[in-house]
């Protein structure tokens, strides 16, 4: 127990480190910028910007942390919450590992096998990322080609039915009340759409939660 | 200095804080695979978690070069290429880049060559909104972990089914997603069912894959099983959008 403690708070001083100092370097591009170009930023536009976009951003991220650090593990999370795309790429890939190497999330195991995943596939989306930029050129034509458009525009059912029938079929009585809740939510409520999946994670989950706290106190799981 | 949204100095200084991104990520790596051998964890199945999240990445990520490449026709390439790869999203940053923008009465898509002022400006924006998660973990996370942690202590098993909660509620929330379009087939368009029939086509797959596993023993298939069926479901759109709309 004293050595899990350890390696955790290395995690913890670590991650604290290396998030913070990549915030700083994030903020110093702009500033750079525009000590390079001698540009001041447009003050009335930046406020009116900040205005309309951070506080529902600001708003999200706190609800994100709060579900999804559970899920990520300690050192998975501060990669996560750096390296971004966490629903639709980085919690589906750890989730996947944990399955593969059947280990259990909140065991330590879990936690250095959640990293690993979220690591590599940060490396390995980066790595992509850089080489698409440098043969921007010729791969525009192929990727932007409206032949391949319907595949990449349907990228998360891709990815959730496969991720479904793992999770849900090992834990169906923990998933019938959610998925039925949240298949008649998207179907009868117009105002829910690919835009708002990320506010309807966290109600999910408490939901859950709550449905599978009663199941526990009744026996049925 | 002339500025241009490709300007050569913007590539630089991206690169430079990308790479610091990538040294984080080495950084975890090498650190987790330490910790996994000193807890005697078997080296060939690491190799597998190494393997498999590699394979499981590349569709996600092709996609998310589409998104550097249709945000670049606005913001040039470097800025796309930094937001999507350290914290961004498609979509938050297409909202975050469009509010920026039509707060100096620009449109997003059309807003031709943009300023020095403009730019960062915007990048000003795209920063300081997306910013918060990177350090409320450090703020929460061990406070989060240690509550798991006690929850654990009082009750394993009501610990394992807590964290199976999670896992489920999440998952949950995307199926509906997948749905959310559903209700046009009310009004005579099939097009809503696409993601519906792409889903079903990836879940088949992997029930087919997890079949093989159990019955044939094909153990090595349970390995690739999720990459194989995500991009099964995504060549199956390709026809089902042309027959569904």
């Amino acid at each position: 127990m004293k050595t899990q403690k350890t390696y955790l708070d290395t995690v913890y001083r670590d991650g604290a480190i290396w998030n913070l100092s990549v915030m700083v370097l994030l903020f110093l591009f702009p500033v750079a910028v525009a000590l390079i170009f001698s540009a001041v930023p447009d003050w009335h536009g930046l406020a009116l910007g900040l205005l309309a976009t951070a506080p529902m951003y600001w708003a999200v991220a706190v609800v994100e942390t709060v579900t999804y650090v559970p899920m990520l593990g300690a050192g998975g999370s501060y990669l996560s919450f750096v390296t971004g795309n966490i629903a639709n790429l980085k919690l589906p890939c750890a989730l996947n590992a944990l399955e593969q190497a059947g280990v259990k999330a909140n065991s330590e195991e879990g936690e250095v096998v959640s990293t690993i995943a979220i690591a590599v596939s940060s490396i390995v989306t980066t790595l992509i990322i850089a080489l698409g930029v440098v043969l921007i050129v010729p791969l525009t034509p192929l990727l932007s080609a409206p032949a391949l458009e319907p595949a990449f525009a349907q990228i998360l059912p891709a990815l959730f039915g496969g991720l479904g029938v793992v999770f849900v079929s090992k834990n169906w009585k923990l998933a019938v009340a959610p998925v039925v809740l949240m298949l008649a939510l998207f179907i009868f409520v117009p105002a829910l759409n690919a835009g708002t999946v990320g506010i309807m994670v966290p109600v999910s989950v408490l939901f859950t939660l709550g449905v599978s706290r009663i199941l526990y106190k009744k026996g049925v799981l | 200095m002339e500025f241009s949204t490709n300007s050569p100095i913007l590539f630089v200084l991206v690169g430079i804080l990308i790479a610091a991104v990538l040294a984080q990520s080495v950084f975890f790596l090498c650190k987790a695979l330490r910790r996994a051998k000193q807890l005697g964890m078997d080296t060939a199945k690491l190799k597998k978690t190494v393997t498999t999240a590699a394979v499981f990445t590349i569709a996600p990520a092709v996609a998310i070069v589409i998104s550097v490449i249709t945000l670049s026709k606005d913001l040039g390439l470097p800025l796309p290429w930094l937001r999507l790869s350290v914290v961004g999203s498609m979509s938050y940053e297409t909202i975050a880049a469009t509010n920026a923008e039509s707060a100096m009465g620009l449109t997003f898509g059309r807003a031709g060559a943009l300023s020095a002022q403009q730019y960062v400006t915007i990048a000003l924006v795209m920063t300081i909104s997306i910013m918060v998660g990177i350090w409320l973990v450090p703020l929460l996370c061990r406070k989060l972990q240690n509550g798991m942690i006690s929850m654990e202590k009082r009750d394993k098993k009501w610990g394992d089914i807590f964290q199976n909660a999670l896992f489920i509620g999440m998952i949950a929330a995307f199926l509906g997603y997948v749905f959310c379009d559903f209700s046009t087939v009310f009004h005579g368009d099939t097009s809503g069912l696409v993601p519906v029939c792409v889903m079903f086509v990836s879940a088949a797959v992997m029930a087919l894959a997890g079949l093989a596993v159990k019955t044939l023993k094909w153990h090595w298939i349970s390995d690739y099983a999720l990459p194989v069926s995500l991009v099964a479901g995504m060549a199956a759109a390709i026809p089902i959008t042309a027959w569904l709309g």
